[in-house]
């Protein structure tokens, strides 16, 4: 499999070449990364190239990237606030990033915040290659849709749009797909507050259902925490040794 | 005056049919339905963006309330994802388990899609019998890991338990006279192994029986035959997984392909359709049932010949025993640490797949080597399947949608997540 799965590397490479700006493969597993304007190119060069037949596309994932590699372990207040420095007060936890209780800024357009990260697979030749596309523009990200390419990316480009917001250019009818008719913001984006922003009840005077800001309070049970695992240093270069 | 030549007819989402809360709006021509929207999100419960916020092993129980009528499938792939990453591999005596358990729960699925799908189309018959036959699987379910439905048995490293050694028993009660009891306890004299050995001969007579009503019945190859037909060209490019890939005559089955677990060890067949409708469907899920079948008993008498640890000893991941906690206080912190703070993982992203009764389940993990995922997607069969319902409808009668309904196999927790 790590063999097959190098060889397709090689392919692309040299069929592709100046296109993918990126390749890595990791745990047997090829990503490709691409500029926006190259995507449509790439894709149709994988989908349609004797090499490749990428013939399905099994997914599209929007990824928010605003968050990466922070944690909610805030040592600086620690002799004052003890046990409770992770778990309330000042986390980006439940609340989102900016706001009251934001402690991380959300870096203004850093080109790397959105991305859109396709999953190919070759019935005919049984291989996988995953597509990651960052948008250019952080405030208005935007793609080109593949839906001429596969049908099937309809669906998957609304929820990207969505839940992230990605505008997918092309798209035959891009709508809200998941959340309900009238949702104001895209929620899985890591600024939206993980209890939303209105909260649903029905009000017997007025008889009708009403939305009105949420009345419950943001919690974190377990803090996010990033450790430095020497094991997993010692064995992921062994595979890389293995590898070369 | 100008003729009125469509309407808009609203289905859903309280409907018997609609498989939960699917709302179609069907633009209808007479009878003959033009254009189809299906409306989801009615369930839509944030499950990855929860993910988000716990650490890894504390999200396996949503990944059972995906797809409520496959979980163990679920918790496969999202188990396998994990393992990926952290490099590990679960004992083989687990590896084992996790596939019995796969296709009991593929087993368990199909019965509830052949029982809907029958009770959708006008055959209520199979749907009693489907249900009465799950709860034998249910059982299974109860006596591994205490619940019947969400088990969240699967864990990082193998899986939570080893199999009972005495199949649960029902107890005696007022309301069930002692002959009846007997007639329940029949099979559930040994341990778990020898239930399921029992249910593994006893059910392929239960799926001639349901053949009986169905197979040939003139009303359901009416309601069946050439409805829907679906290109195996068509099939790829709408994303089609599973038996609705395999029923458009593409042989492609993940357990084949790219074995996970230990299905490279093990002999089954793939059932193929040819004519991609919904007949032909309903072909390739029966058959995949005794294809079930075939491999419950292999694992079963693999199980009973190799003993050994269902769970890896690494306690950076997999809890100490409750002995060696109380007394050994290196397994002590292993344990607290475990269940405050979870453990991290290295950074990078991966992706698992396995053969889920409905298709191909996936999970997607980018990790930042956090104690929780950066980002979890998981990729739902039923969605792909469902967003061709308008190609698949276009041109056929209002009473048809009810069959591709069924034929789709949908269920709304994992289509929503």
């Amino acid at each position: 499999m790590a063999v097959a799965v190098e060889q397709l590397a090689g392919h692309i490479e040299q069929v592709l070449g100046g296109r993918v700006s990126e390749s890595q493969i990791y745990r047997g597993e090829l990503t490709l990364v691409v500029k926006p304007v190259e995507l449509m190119p790439v894709m149709r060069v994988l989908r349609a190239n004797e090499a490749f037949r990428f013939d399905q596309l099994i997914d599209i994932s929007g990824v928010d990237y605003a968050a990466y590699g922070q944690d909610e372990w805030i040592t600086e207040q620690a002799s004052a606030t003890g046990f409770s420095r992770g778990v309330d007060g000042f986390t980006t936890g439940r609340l989102g990033l900016t706001g009251i209780y934001g402690v991380h800024e959300i870096k203004s357009n850093t080109g790397r915040r959105f991305a859109a990260v396709y999953h190919l697979l070759s019935v005919a030749l049984n291989q996988r290659v995953r597509v990651r596309a960052f948008c250019e523009d952080d405030n208005f990200p935007m793609l080109d849709s593949v839906t001429s390419i596969w049908s099937c990316a309809d669906w998957f480009e609304r929820e990207a749009f969505d839940l992230f917001g990605i505008i997918f250019d092309g798209h035959p009818d891009l709508r809200r797909i998941l959340t309900d008719y009238g949702f104001v913001g895209h929620p899985f984006r890591k600024d939206f507050p993980l209890i939303g922003n209105v909260e649903v009840r029905y009000d017997e005077d007025r008889r009708r259902v009403v939305y009105e800001p949420v009345s419950i309070a943001p919690r974190v049970l377990v803090p996010r925490v990033i450790r430095k695992d020497n094991r997993y240093a010692d064995w992921v270069s062994e595979e890389s040794r293995g590898d070369a | 005056m100008p003729e009125i030549s469509s309407y808009t007819v609203n289905f859903g989402p309280q409907h018997p049919a609609a498989h939960g809360v699917l709302r179609l709006v069907l633009e209808m021509d007479g009878e003959v339905v033009r254009r189809v929207d299906p409306h989801i999100g009615l369930l839509h419960r944030a499950t990855e963006k929860l993910a988000e916020t716990k650490p890894f092993n504390q999200s396996i129980g949503y990944m059972d309330r995906l797809d409520y009528v496959s979980m163990m499938c679920n918790e496969h792939a999202y188990v396998l994802a994990i393992e990926k990453l952290l490099g590990l591999e679960p004992p083989l005596r687990a590896q084992y388990i996790r596939v019995l358990f796969d296709e009991l729960t593929r087993i368990l699925n199909h019965l509830l899609w052949l029982g809907a799908h029958a009770l959708d189309v006008g055959a209520m018959t199979v749907f009693l019998y489907c249900f009465a036959k799950r709860e034998d699987l249910m059982d299974c379910y109860e006596a591994v890991s205490g619940t019947r439905m969400h088990a969240t048995y699967y864990r990082p490293g193998g899986v939570y338990r080893d199999l009972p050694m005495q199949m649960p028993q029902h107890q005696p009660s007022p309301k069930r006279s002692q002959k009846d009891l007997e007639r329940l306890n029949r099979s559930r004299q040994g341990s778990m192994l020898d239930y399921i050995e029992h249910f593994a001969v006893e059910f392929p007579h239960c799926i001639d029986e349901y053949e009986t009503l169905l197979t040939d019945n003139r009303i359901w190859k009416q309601r069946l035959v050439d409805v829907a037909v679906v290109s195996p060209e068509r099939a790829l490019q709408l994303g089609f997984t599973g038996p609705m890939l395999r029923g458009a005559g593409i042989e492609w089955d993940l357990r084949k392909k790219q074995p996970y677990a230990v299905y490279d060890r093990l002999a089954f067949d793939i059932p193929v359709g040819t004519n991609g409708d919904c007949y032909d469907r309903y072909l390739v899920r029966v058959e995949e049932m005794r294809q079930s079948v075939r491999l419950i008993r292999q694992c079963v008498d693999w199980l009973r010949a190799n003993p050994g640890p269902v769970m890896v000893a690494d306690h950076k991941v997999a809890p100490p025993s409750r002995e060696e906690m109380k007394d050994d206080m290196e397994s002590l912190i292993h344990h607290f640490k475990l269940f405050t703070e979870g453990y991290c993982v290295p950074e990078g992203e991966v992706y698992a797949a396995v053969e889920a009764p409905k298709g191909e389940f996936g999970a997607y993990i980018v990790s930042d080597g956090a104690n929780k995922p950066y980002r979890l997607k998981l990729r739902a069969p039923g969605f792909a399947h469902l967003a061709a319902m308008d190609e698949m409808s276009r041109g056929h009668m209002l009473a048809d949608v009810v069959t591709i309904i069924g034929t789709m196999d949908i269920v709304f927790g994992e289509i929503d997540r």
